[in-house]
């Protein structure tokens, strides 16, 4: 690698990452705790339980769940149902104002009983919210997520440069050498190197899921412009449904369209997820792959015919399988407990490189003050790995 | 490939491709699927406790 190309690619690890070190480092320590959401909130007393009943219990009319939920907020308007893969005992409720309002009330209702259980803590408490809201938006809504979309790109940047400078410094060493210098700075130098390259691809894909996953409202806005516009050509100048039909009836519906699939969620007319005329139904497949697919039936909110079913378009499925990449929820407990392993690595990796930077700083200072020789005259190759 | 490049490259590339199929493996099923996403993830994660951990204390 020429002297300048070297320079350049270091200009730009330096920053690339200095812009995003900061909010990396936010978004490793709040991601941290979101890897166990289940297990804290089972710790807190948050999560939600069915009792137990005989398996094969048939499923309560999903009408009279939704009523059961309906009647503890008489006023509100339902905005989701849906249902976990692994819970098919209970129906969770969303219930609004308004189709997008952001201050829902989560309700769980036993799917066999049509009795409330719980209304769960709000996104799972105080703690596990703010967690949820420094790592997804920094309370910034649309542009928050934007925003930390960004420095996932400059995080991108940062880890390809550092991958382009891995040559240079490694050449002459075998892997995972820790040299131990004069000063602490070169330890710290090799280590960055060391749990950069090991966390390399992982780091990647996470960091590459994570961006994509801050455009998923900029994409369900464009998939409403173009794909459940086109749908709603007939609808023009149509008055919103006075009254909604069966929703029992509507899943039933869906349950024939889709055979094989079971219901992941339905989206409530006027949700993003849905248009002002219709239940969006989306129907999961129940292998591990395919329950990361949906596949969305329209059923006319007022007459409960099926007006259209189609497959996602590839940006929305390109979303849905980048979340379980960067949520690490679909291995099982080590997989969890790799993922924070992971996390905390990039955090030395972060942290290392940061120290490193001041460092240099330094460095060069005590470098001028004391040696009178111009920069230039030494090795480019040594310049720059003390300077990095 | 010569034998330069390879020691620089070999264990990076060798890592990068257990975290692929630790990654994709765990999404394709569940049971055995995810113990091989074990293991392969598991080693790049090994790899760099212990160099690390042995880097750290000599």
């Amino acid at each position: 690698m020429s002297s300048h190309s070297l320079r350049l690619w270091s200009w730009i690890h330096k920053w690339s990452s200095l812009v995003c070190t900061v909010f990396m480092l936010l978004l490793c320590l709040t991601g941290l705790p979101l890897i166990y959401h289940h297990e804290i909130g089972h710790l807190l007393g948050n999560d939600v339980e069915a009792p137990a009943m005989a398996p094969g219990t048939p499923r309560a009319n999903i009408d009279k769940v939704i009523a059961a939920g309906r009647a503890l907020y008489p006023d509100k308007i339902v905005m989701y149902i849906s249902q976990e893969l692994d819970e098919p005992a209970i129906w969770n409720l969303t219930l609004g104002d308004h189709p997008t309002d952001e201050h829902y009330k989560p309700i769980a209702v036993d799917a066999r009983t049509a009795q409330v259980i719980t209304e769960p803590a709000f996104e799972g408490g105080a703690f596990m919210s703010t967690m949820f809201s420094l790592h997804v938006d920094l309370f910034a809504g649309l542009y928050g997520k934007l925003f930390l979309g960004l420095m996932g790109l400059l995080l991108l940047v940062a880890i390809v440069s550092g991958v382009v400078l891995y040559a240079p410094f490694m050449r002459k060493l075998d892997f995972g050498t820790v040299r131990h210098g004069r000063t602490q700075r070169l330890k710290w130098l090799d280590l960055h190197n060391l749990l950069g390259i090991v966390t390399l691809v992982w780091a990647l894909v996470v960091g590459a899921t994570g961006m994509v996953n801050t455009w998923a409202d900029v994409l369900l806005k464009y998939w409403q412009a173009t794909e459940i516009a086109a749908m709603l050509e007939p609808y023009k100048g149509a008055p919103p449904p006075t009254h909604l039909a069966s929703m029992d009836a509507a899943i039933e519906l869906a349950e024939r369209a889709a055979p094989g699939m079971q219901v992941g969620f339905v989206a409530y007319p006027g949700t993003p997820f849905a248009s002002p005329h219709h239940y969006g139904v989306y129907m999961r497949g129940n292998a591990a792959f395919s329950s990361r697919l949906y596949k969305p039936v329209l059923i006319d909110a007022q007459t409960g015919v099926i007006t259209d079913q189609r497959a996602l378009p590839w940006y929305l499925t390109g979303l849905l399988i980048s979340q379980p990449l960067h949520f690490g929820d679909y291995g099982g407990g080590w997989m969890k407990f790799l993922w924070a392993l992971l996390d905390l690595a990039t955090i030395v990796v972060l942290g290392s490189g940061l120290y490193l930077w001041i460092k240099r700083g330094r460095a060069a200072q005590a470098a001028r003050s004391t040696r009178p020789a111009p920069e230039s005259a030494q090795p480019a190759l040594a310049r720059t790995g003390e300077g990095r | 490939m010569n034998g330069a490049f390879l020691k620089l490259w070999g264990m990076p590339i060798l890592l990068g491709l257990l975290t692929t199929i630790g990654l994709v493996s765990a999404l394709l099923g569940d049971g055995i699927w995810d113990i091989v996403s074990a293991f392969a993830l598991g080693v790049p994660v090994l790899a760099g406790l212990w160099y690390g951990l042995r880097g750290w204390r000599s």
